[in-house]
């Protein structure tokens, strides 16, 4: 019963979450400006995280944690780098 | 996934699909909300209540699977609490600064105080 | 004790954020994580940043508390208008400029990152010569409400903390 339950809810939430990450991808590849295409990636890595969080539900090991911890790391230090980039045309000043 | 009981496996259900569906949402408003400050607040949806849902939900799957406490899903959440509001934050100025360099109608000016055009490369 | 450690509460919450990354107590991760808080510690000694006092710790609770009704509150709110079909949407996005009176670095960015984290606004810009921020708001109905909403709930509370 419970098995039947979780399993349903993981492929419901990685569907949602892969729908998700569309409308994300969309949002990139259409723009129309920079700062657009830069949010759009922020909120796709986010939305990786978190299906690679229901990956480690779905396969019941904890390593699929750490992939996520580093995208969204990942995530972070290259959204503030294009920030950046976009305020001053430099990531380093 | 198989053994888990019962009393676990619903807040987990309903908590995954709660999150997904949120982070969902907020993608869907960066598809449909019209201008560019509007979408800034779309993504907040999957990073504050979306992503700490699921957060919690493998937090009480894999404590209960391994029948330990299992809280290393806190470091991710505290992360997640700091690091977006600091890019949305750079984000939006990166986005207003350059607005406001070709004079658009829709953002503020440049206030007198602010800094002047030395800052342009 | 002060030249060892600069920042105990600081090597506390390394070391606290290292046992977590390991997922487990164990002998060698206390002492390789107490010896990263140390050198954490030394690095952020070197960045000479300004002190922060914290005063009335007693009511970050409730303040944690409100913050987390309001973002639910306003996810609710922002889901809302993100699913309602375009002709209805009635919502008037703009920024708001509001004058604060805290000046404690740690408060504003507590203010920062509180106002931000809620869907709903985005905190902007900061002028520090004449002290005012500059608020994005998707729902921008009254002005006059927003600068009381961001003193009374927020700034206020805050300063009580921080300064």
């Amino acid at each position: 019963m419970s098995a039947t339950l979780l399993s349903g809810a993981v492929l419901i939430a990685q569907i949602l979450l892969v729908l998700a990450m569309a409308c994300a991808a969309w949002r990139v590849l259409r723009g129309p400006r920079a700062q657009d295409r830069v949010l759009a990636l922020d909120a796709l890595y986010v939305n990786a995280a978190m299906l690679l969080l229901v990956f480690g539900i779905r396969s019941g090991s904890t390593h699929y944690f750490e992939a996520a911890l580093l995208i969204a790391l990942l995530g972070f230090v290259a959204t503030a780098a294009l920030s950046k980039f976009l305020m001053r045309g430099e990531v380093i000043e | 996934m198989n053994d888990l009981p019962l009393w676990a496996a619903i807040p987990v259900t309903l908590l995954l699909l709660f999150g997904s569906a949120l982070a969902l949402i907020g993608s869907i408003g960066l598809v449909n909300l019209r201008s560019f400050y509007a979408r800034v607040h779309a993504p907040t949806l999957g990073t504050t209540l979306g992503i700490g849902s699921i957060l919690l939900a493998s937090m009480l799957y894999f404590s209960v699977l391994r029948t330990r406490f299992v809280l290393h899903e806190l470091l991710m959440a505290v992360f997640i609490v700091l690091s977006t509001p600091v890019t949305l934050m750079l984000l939006t100025r990166a986005a207003l600064y350059r607005d406001q360099r070709e004079g658009s109608s829709e953002v503020p000016a440049v206030l007198p105080s602010d800094p002047p055009e030395k800052e342009v490369p | 004790m002060r030249r060892l450690l600069p920042y105990p509460a600081m090597a506390v919450a390394m070391l606290l954020l290292w046992l977590l990354l390991n997922d487990g107590v164990s002998v060698g991760g206390v002492l390789l994580g107490g010896a990263l808080a140390l050198a954490g510690c030394a690095v952020l000694a070197a960045l000479r940043l300004p002190r922060a006092h914290l005063r009335r710790i007693a009511i970050l609770p409730g303040l944690l508390r409100d913050v987390a009704i309001e973002v639910a509150r306003s996810n609710n709110a922002v889901a809302r208008l993100i699913l309602r079909p375009p002709r209805e949407r009635t919502h008037q996005p703009g920024f708001v400029r509001i004058p604060l009176d805290m000046r404690s670095p740690y408060g504003l960015a507590a203010l920062a990152c509180i106002l931000t984290a809620t869907p709903g606004t985005v905190w902007v810009d900061y002028d520090s010569s004449d002290g005012t921020m500059l608020l994005h708001v998707l729902d921008l109905i009254d002005r006059e409400e927003w600068v009381r909403i961001v003193k009374d709930r927020w700034e206020r509370r805050l300063m009580e903390v921080f300064e």
